[in-house]
């Protein structure tokens, strides 16, 4: 792989580099021992603390959790894909009394943090926490879904829509069976990057006392005892961060494997997957 | 509305402190996220590695997991906070400097590879290539991008309200507590205060995004 700031190294270059590699990983591995040996005086490593998942009632616990997370994500993500369509449609119509209060609309979702917008929902309307995470998650990412199909309309070829005048076709119509398609198919690796966003999302639902995985962690160290947090906490971070990188691995794989359905092929999914770098 | 009014002057600490917050774990995030992304481009494989798995597993972590650590399981494992700002802190720069880390090297590798080769076969030296070749040009992509994480951050300083934190969001939480029958309006205030610095800094993004644009 060639690289923009160095030439292919040379003998003495890849010295230096090996030298410096070696160098790395011995400060690397001194930080690693020095964390353990930490925890280690904490007393992390008896193997009682770690006993607890012998025991099935953990095993149950965690999974509750996870199952909270997973379902208040997934429920979310399915009313806030068709209800980000449509927000895309009414930000890009031809009529301006549409487009103008969805821009504001969508302005003030994206520019608000999640956890308020659960907060809210769950005070002014009394309802129970999974609805307030639930619909917290629906109107932020509805209108981020809706920036990121508009991004992908306006990266089309603009022979797409005047092809699509040209036979007859309304604008509407247009928009609907010509340039939306190809756009959501073009910007799938950042919808599915966004789903990312979404799920780690779920865990501020801990915030508003909703059951999800780290509110399990919460119950389970209150249950059986302090010195029990940091094992489950351990656990519980590590599933949440694997079944994340799971689902990142997916959008990079839809970005190398791209439909070749979509005028201009598939997008990059954002590297920074941060929600708001629409373009 | 009255209670907006009533309660100004804890909007307003509430409103500084979410700035506090931003700005310090920000300039914390912007100089060790550029460590990750020189780590990730340089030619020493064991730091590529490092940076590598730091940005891959901090990128995939929820916020509000790594607050809980900060705030919760640090203190068990022996690390007390004066302060919960400094585990707030913590949190959200170890989180943000991830995002940093790609914003920066998806900046340098956008540059093509030819800028650097021309450079190089007139004789400059790695830092002329560095300072006169790549990094002006690697800047303007990564500015507007930049601008959008420090927007993200903003809001994620939020979650630092729940975690013993009297920022906006922690004021706000603690107004509707005492306004039970104007909890509408006190949120409607905390929304405002948030909006008066993303908005701008969104407004903000989009104009440099728009004058830095280099067609290539």
């Amino acid at each position: 792989m060639s690289s923009v700031l160095y030439d292919v190294p040379g003998p003495k270059a890849r010295r230096t580099s090996l030298i410096g590699s070696v160098i790395g990983v011995v400060l690397i591995a001194a930080l690693l021992a020095w964390a353990i040996m930490t925890l280690a005086q904490q007393g992390i490593f008896q193997a009682q603390r770690w006993a607890i998942f012998g025991q099935a009632d953990v095993w149950t616990l965690i999974f509750n959790g996870i199952s909270a997370t997973l379902s208040a994500a997934a429920i979310a993500a399915v009313i806030a894909f068709p209800l980000g369509l449509l927000l895309c449609l009414m930000r890009i119509s031809d009529v301006a009394w549409i487009r103008i209060p969805t821009r504001i609309v969508l302005e003030f979702l994206r520019g608000m943090p999640v956890v308020l917008m659960m907060l809210f929902v769950l005070l002014v309307f009394a309802t129970s926490s999974f609805i307030a995470v639930v619909a917290g998650l629906v109107l932020y990412n509805a209108a981020i879904f809706a920036e990121i199909i508009r991004a992908g309309i306006q990266s089309l070829p603009r022979g797409q829509r005047e092809a699509g005048l040209a036979i007859g076709l309304t604008s509407f119509q247009s928009r609907l069976t010509i340039e939306l398609p190809q756009a959501v198919r073009r910007m799938l690796p950042s919808l599915v990057a966004q789903l990312v966003v979404l799920l780690k999302d779920t865990s501020l639902g801990y915030i508003v006392a909703y059951g999800e995985l780290l509110r399990a962690v919460q119950v389970m160290a209150d249950f059986l005892g302090p010195q029990f947090l940091f094992p489950v906490f351990f656990v519980a971070a590590a599933i949440y961060i694997a079944i994340n990188l799971a689902v990142s691995r997916l959008a990079i794989w839809i970005e190398r494997h791209g439909s070749k359905k979509a005028a201009g092929g598939v997008a990059k999914a954002p590297t920074a997957g941060v929600s708001t770098i629409v373009k | 509305m009255d209670v907006i009014i009533e309660s100004l002057p804890q909007y307003w600490d509430g409103f500084l402190r979410t700035l506090f917050l931003a700005a310090v774990s920000g300039i914390i995030a912007l100089v060790v996220g550029t460590l990750l992304a020189a780590a990730r481009v340089s030619p020493v494989a064991a730091l590529r590695g490092f940076s590598m798995a730091y940005v891959e597993v901090v990128r995939n972590t929820p916020l509000t997991i790594a607050f809980f650590f900060a705030a919760v399981v640090l203190p068990r494992l022996g690390v007390t906070f004066q302060q919960f700002e400094i585990a707030a802190i913590i949190a959200l720069s170890a989180y943000t400097s991830a995002f940093i880390a790609e914003a920066v090297r998806s900046g340098v590798n956008s540059v093509p590879v030819g800028q650097a080769e021309a450079a190089r076969s007139i004789g400059m030296q790695f830092g002329q290539v560095l300072s006169l070749i790549i990094l002006p040009q690697a800047l303007r992509t990564v500015i507007p991008p930049m601008i959008n994480i420090l927007i993200a951050l903003v809001k994620n300083s939020s979650v630092a309200g729940a975690f013993y934190v009297l920022e906006l969001f922690g004021y706000g939480k603690q107004l509707a507590n005492d306004h039970g029958d104007a909890v509408m309006w006190v949120l409607v205030g905390v929304a405002f205060f948030y909006l008066l610095i993303t908005v701008p800094l969104g407004y903000l993004a989009h104009q440099v995004e728009r004058k830095v644009a280099i067609a290539r």
